[in-house]
């Protein structure tokens, strides 16, 4: 197996792009990656995108963007396993580039969720749910959360409130990047105002609706310092998954599917949640980020809110996560989000985050959810 | 409207009818057919009693499509007193009334409608066990 590398980044600003199409997105995002590794041709392309089809009415997305890059003839795929979509597009891109198949290969999440109404979009979120026992019966996906939120409180005896500090902690980073949805801090006082969408979740629980697209470029290491001054080593790269259904857990309120792929992720690298400089989280709601927190072994069960509210998960704290402001004020285009996070902690490791950039940080991670833990992607990335 | 899928289901939708596993006896609910305690076939069906209680709930209030009119609109994961969870919409009870081990049961009521002329889909939803027991009577 060989030895993996990203040597190239790019982004767009995640936001509502009325002007811009699905296929725009994906190849601005393709063109900043390619551009910053120096790079004219790519051997492979890996799309990862969730609701195309339902949103837009655009399929065969690996085509379509390849085409429109002015890639003919390369071979390219859309990667799908709901928000975690991104991450598993790299994780594919991994498998091609580690097994020696392919040598140049560009990784794209891209989502495009702004040219529906609000009630098709829920409905559409909810096909990562289970179809016909969860979302036929109505719960819209940010319900599904809402119900592990309620039991999680019960269980551990948590306020309302208590969940702040994650909506807080994300915003208050977002401000600095240039990327993001929201460059604006919020309050306690906002967080408690907030409107109900599904009780006990308010508006500051949720990452909004957005569109966006990531990409990096993926290279062997022994060639990576031709194209780039700073690679960023993967050293980790893995899917597992859980039921999709959370009715179908033993403990809803235990990720199995994160664990496993963090567990997966550790041994593969070699090192433990100690050794972490930084943690992407899939803050999709608050409590999924105290849920990821808990799976991937930085908090004990019942602590990962525990944690934010002793202000260990601020840039200077014990484990900064959503350091560029993560799902919630960077914004959530769902099949983008995954390589977002990448992006991001790339970005760190090259020592590019600017004022939020982590001290000394030589180790990042990213975890990336689909539905609410089905698939679970957990990658480690190492700056040179 | 995929008639089709929901003819498919009925047997879940309107009578809880789910599996038990002939190897470990696990009640299994909705049928998967794969036992998720011992992994071996479980295909034997059982109709589960529709008592339970609440194991969580939440008020929706921005619904998917289909549902806004409903909206807001209680839902729940139930847990079945032969055990496994189920997910489902709360009915005749007041969203602030609810608790959590709120004993339930399972009664029959319309999902969703497609307008006029469109399909009624039916299923099971949950309703307090004693609080409702006296409403029932006076509607009578
Ligand atoms: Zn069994």
């Amino acid at each position: 197996m060989r030895d993996v590398s990203i040597i190239g980044i790019g982004q767009v600003k995640v936001g509502e792009h009325w002007d811009k199409s699905l296929r725009e997105l994906g190849y601005y995002a393709l063109h900043a990656a390619m551009k910053d590794a120096r790079l004219e041709r790519i051997d492979s392309l890996f799309v990862g995108n969730m609701l195309s089809g339902e949103l837009t009415g655009q399929e065969h997305l690996g085509a379509i963007i390849a085409d429109f890059a002015g890639l003919k003839g390369v071979e390219a795929v859309k990667v799908e396993a709901a928000c975690g979509s991104g991450a598993a597009a790299l994780r594919m891109g991994y498998i091609a580039v580690a097994g020696g198949m392919a040598d140049f290969v560009a990784c794209i999440g891209v989502e495009k969720m702004t040219d529906k109404q609000n009630a098709s979009v829920t409905s559409a979120l909810a096909m990562a749910a289970d179809g016909d026992y969860e979302a036929l019966h109505g719960l819209s996906f940010v319900s599904i959360n809402a119900l592990l939120m309620r039991r999680y409180m019960h269980e551990h005896g948590y306020k309302k409130e208590d969940f702040a500090p994650f909506a807080i902690n994300a915003h208050a980073n977002a401000v600095n990047n240039p990327y993001a949805m929201f460059q604006a801090p919020v309050t306690q006082k906002q967080f408690t105002e907030a409107k109900m969408i599904a009780d006990p979740i308010n508006l500051l629980d949720s990452s909004p609706i957005a569109d966006g697209a990531a990409c990096v470029i993926i290279a062997p290491t022994a060639i990576a310092k031709e194209f780039t001054d700073r690679p960023v080593r993967i050293r980790a790269s893995a899917i597992a998954t859980d039921t999709v259904a959370v009715h179908d857990r033993r403990d809803p309120l235990f990720l199995e599917g994160g664990a496993i792929s963090a567990q997966k992720a550790y041994a593969m690298a070699g090192v433990g949640p100690h050794d972490i400089d930084l943690f992407e989280v899939h803050d999709a709601f608050t409590i999924m980020s105290a849920l990821s927190l808990e799976a991937a072994g930085f908090a004990p069960r019942g602590k990962g809110v525990a944690l934010a509210l002793d202000g260990e998960i601020g840039l200077s704290g014990r484990i900064p996560i959503t350091t560029m402001g993560g799902l919630k004020a960077r914004g959530h285009p769902v099949g983008a989000t995954g390589m977002y996070q990448i992006v991001e902690v790339a970005t760190q490791l090259r020592g590019e985050a600017g004022a939020n950039q982590i001290k000394n940080a030589r180790l990042g991670m990213a975890q990336n959810i689909g539905g609410s833990g089905a698939t679970v992607i957990t990658t480690i990335l190492e700056g040179f | 409207m995929e008639v089709a899928r929901f003819w498919r289901t009925k047997g879940q939708r309107y009578q809880l009818v789910g599996e038990v596993c002939p190897s470990c006896g696990e009640k299994i609910f909705p049928p998967r057919d794969v036992c998720p305690a011992c992994e071996k076939e479980a295909k034997t069906p059982y109709t589960f009693s529709g008592k339970g209680e609440v194991y969580s709930y939440s008020t929706i209030y921005s619904a998917p499509e289909g549902f806004e009119k409903y909206a807001p609109y209680t839902v729940a994961l139930v847990r079945l007193a032969e055990g496994p969870l189920v997910t489902a919409q709360l009915t005749d009870v007041d969203a602030q009334d609810v608790k959590v081990g709120m004993p339930v049961e399972m009664v029959t009521r319309v999902l969703r409608e497609d307008g006029e002329r469109g399909m009624v889909v039916y299923g099971y939803k949950f309703r307090p066990v004693c609080a409702n027991q006296g409403a029932a009577a006076q509607q009578i």
